[in-house]
């Protein structure tokens, strides 16, 4: 190894920022899954009869599927019944009324990790849902946007006050059956948001939602479901963190986007559960189901996502192109170190006629870690005219750590066009030494560098997000310089 | 101003640099010319403090300092600036940033206050102009995509922002056309001050025509061979390296030609 490259590998030793844990009295089910678990999670919510059914129906099928193992990644096997599926902050009422109702403690906790939820202090134009292990804790400027016709609150709100809309779209762009995960999640899944934008709205704020893990052993499924009536507009964005911890968690989620005619939905998320430590201890594990349907003419699923954290991640934001002219996108970052794994792609499935699809897929990988992208690309026998323009880019730092790309392509139409680009490079010694010589610390010019590596992704993040995106990535590689 | 005693450095375990004595003042130019392979570039990378070379024996100070102690960065900061005979490109960095944040580095090291953007701006397009830059070049990658000319370009416009104690220019003149060597040449000309000191490493003599220097060296298998005025330079064009006995397959084409 070079002497640049060994000292670049020291730097990207870090601490994890949001590793502490919140003092809370909880209830949380004893570790184990089964029909009454479900049941009782059911009741607790106090969800409608039809909700309970789906998650039973989810569960029997789940127990006859098989945990897929066809991912570039190694762990060993979780034991569904040693987690507990379902741990919430306790509190006097069944639900706060207001923020004044939310515990302090809780408060405190998003406070630290930047996310202030009273009114004062809110992110200026951003609506935020706090999801605190299995429940959403508060929802913010809920006023303003039903003022607009947005409903913004936690899925399991929804599953109470909207049934119609719920039982329309739940599990219709992920069903149960999709896969293992999405499966469990059915089952089980604790809370999430729920967003419906009605006709011709464009949605007057960016809306985004916090998750945060915090009880020990417990996992977290959360589900959200996002639908954009025709001619409407959403931003959303997502973030989450969770506390150090030695033994992996797991956290098995779907998103499910439903784009009508002429509607746009951009979803960015800003990943950074706790990574486990520089030995490979502890860490979540991140197993995801992310899909998006535009059924709409013309409509728009843009997929935004910087992922720093996890043990494990396993992710494929994709889109289902069924309109006309219907159009998907896919920019991430993705950067590993230590003893991370990624695994994680998209999926563009072009059905509709005219459809496009833009892959942007950036990997960043450092210490030990592997970093694989996997994507497909398939056009049906009716996507006459459709194209997808995919770029995969590499960037190795050090010599102990690997990238690869597999990506799959299936064309049932000759009029479909692909272009396919990709490229491997390295953090070099050269580029080092030119910003070293030009008065740079070590420090920086790997940051600068990698930041530049990630440009073209971390364009297409709302404006406050690309910022903390540039920071989080800033602190991802910080750590002693040689 | 500087001072390099009995310098010996080797890469991959193979010796390049057989013992360099050089003085250089303050105020002063100096030309380093010599056949390619010789050790020039070697000389400039040593002296900005690569680590891919090893200083196997000898001093180098700066101003009374131990200048092979110091880091890379630490160099650069006490101002030793290196213009690169091969700028690399960093994809995504704009110009601008990169160069914004080198010049702050510079300036937190000074205890001074970082310039906002609107100065930087102001700044940079000033000093773009005086190497024939567009502006439009501040917001491309560093090097990316740039012809040759454009690159040893942008290395004087960072000198001219950096203002540095000592400017290292390994070969900015080589693969420019007239033109360009006119900005390039300059560029340096104006960089010349009483209190700066400029070694200039080049092929050609070319270059002396236009930035006279006060001395020059000729430089074979690491050792400087022979030490002069500006009439050394002139007598190397008209005679060619082997005059002193060195052989250089591109002299000896040019004066086949
Ligand atoms: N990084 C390196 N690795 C191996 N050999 C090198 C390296 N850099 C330079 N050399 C060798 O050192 C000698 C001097 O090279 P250099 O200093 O670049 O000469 P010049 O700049 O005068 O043309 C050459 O023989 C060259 O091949
Ligand atoms: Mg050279």
């Amino acid at each position: 190894m070079t002497t640049a490259n060994k000292e670049v590998n020291e730097l990207i030793k870090r601490e994890y920022e949001h590793g502490f844990v919140t003092d809370i009295e909880v209830d949380t089910f004893e570790p184990g899954l089964s029909e009454d678990v479900i049941t009782r999670l059911s009741e607790i919510k106090k969800e409608p009869q039809f909700m309970l059914e789906w998650r039973l129906k989810a569960y029997r099928r789940w127990l006859e599927m098989e945990e897929p193992d066809w991912a570039h990644l190694g762990y060993d096997r979780i034991d569904y019944n040693s987690v507990s599926y379902y741990s919430a902050p306790k509190r006097k009422e069944d639900m706060p009324q207001s923020l004044d109702e939310v515990d302090p403690e809780l408060l405190k906790t998003y406070e630290k990790l930047g996310i202030p939820l009273h009114e004062h202090a809110k992110l200026a134009g951003v609506a935020v849902d706090a999801v605190f292990d299995s429940v959403s804790v508060a929802t913010t400027f809920k006023e303003p946007l039903a003022k607009a016709g947005v409903i913004f609150c936690s899925i399991s709100e929804a599953v109470r006050d909207y049934p119609e809309l719920v039982q329309k779209y739940l599990g219709t762009v992920v069903p149960h059956t999709d896969n293992f995960f999405a499966g469990l999640n059915a089952a089980v899944f604790s809370d999430g948001t729920f967003v419906y934008v009605p006709k011709g709205v464009r949605c007057p704020m960016e809306l985004s939602t916090y998750f945060r893990i915090n009880a020990a052993n417990t996992g977290q499924f959360e589900r959200t479901l996002i639908i954009a009536d025709e001619g409407s507009y959403v931003s959303y964005l997502e973030g989450c963190t969770a506390p150090m911890r030695d033994e992996n968690q797991l956290h098995a989620a779907v998103v499910e986007l439903v784009a009508l005619d002429n509607a746009e939905i951009k979803y960015s998320t800003v990943q950074n559960w706790y990574p486990g430590d520089e030995n490979g201890k502890g860490g979540i594990y991140n197993f995801v189901t992310k899909r998006a349907a535009c059924i709409g003419k013309n409509s728009k699923v843009s997929w935004t996502q910087v992922e720093t954290g996890s043990a494990i991640t396993w992710k494929y934001p994709s889109c289902i192109l069924r309109g006309e002219g219907s159009v998907g996108e896919f920019y991430s970052v993705a950067l590993t170190h230590n003893h991370q794994q990624a695994d994680t792609g998209t999926k563009m499935i072009h059905l509709g006629k005219n459809t496009t699809s833009t892959i942007i897929s950036k990997g960043i990988s450092a210490g030990k870690s592997s970093n694989v992208y996997r994507g497909l690309v398939k056009f049906g026998p009716r996507a006459e005219g459709a194209r997808n323009f995919t770029e995969c880019d590499s960037l190795l730092i050090g010599d102990q750590c690997g990238a690869h790309t597999f990506p799959y392509i299936e064309s049932l139409n000759k009029s479909a066009i692909v272009e396919h680009e990709a490229t491997t490079s390295k953090v070099s010694d050269e580029q080092m030494f030119l910003c070293r010589q030009r008065g740079i610390d070590m420090e920086r010019a790997v940051s600068m560098i990698v930041n530049g590596f990630c440009k073209d992704v971390f364009k297409e993040l709302p404006m406050e997000f690309a910022v903390e995106a540039g920071k989080l990535l800033e602190v991802s590689l910080e750590g002693s310089v040689g | 101003m500087l001072s390099i005693k009995n310098l010996h450095a080797s890469v991959e375990g193979k010796e390049i640099l057989k013992g360099i004595n050089l003085e250089i003042k303050a105020g002063e130019v100096h030309a380093i010319m010599g056949p390619n392979g010789s050790g020039k570039s070697t000389l400039s990378q040593v002296l900005a403090g690569n680590d891919a070379f090893e200083v196997t024996s000898g001093s180098v100070t700066m101003n009374g300092e131990n200048l092979l102690e110091k880091e890379t960065e630490e160099r650069a900061r006490d101002g030793v600036f290196l213009a690169f005979q091969y700028p690399v490109e960093i994809p995504g960095v704009s110009n601008l940033q990169f160069m914004r944040t080198s010049v702050n580095a510079m300036r937190h090291h000074r205890g001074e206050s970082e310039m906002n953007a609107a100065e930087f701006m102001k700044l940079a397009r000033e000093v773009s102009k005086q190497v024939d830059l567009d502006p439009a070049f501040l917001k491309r990658g560093v090097n990316e995509g740039f012809s040759g000319g454009e690159k040893k370009r942008n290395e004087i416009m960072q000198a001219l922002m950096l203002q540095p104690k000592l400017a290292i220019l390994d070969e900015t003149d080589s693969g420019l056309d007239i033109d360009a060597l006119k900005v390039v040449s300059d560029g340096v000309n104006a960089l010349r001050a009483e209190d700066r000191a400029i070694l200039m490493v080049t092929h050609y003599q070319r270059l002396l025509d236009h930035i006279v220097p006060d001395f020059v060296h000729v430089l074979a298998d690491g050792k400087i061979v022979k030490s002069g005025g500006r009439e050394l330079a002139l007598e190397l064009e008209d005679r060619g390296y082997a005059w002193l006995g060195i052989k250089d397959d591109e002299t000896a084409a040019n004066s086949a030609n």
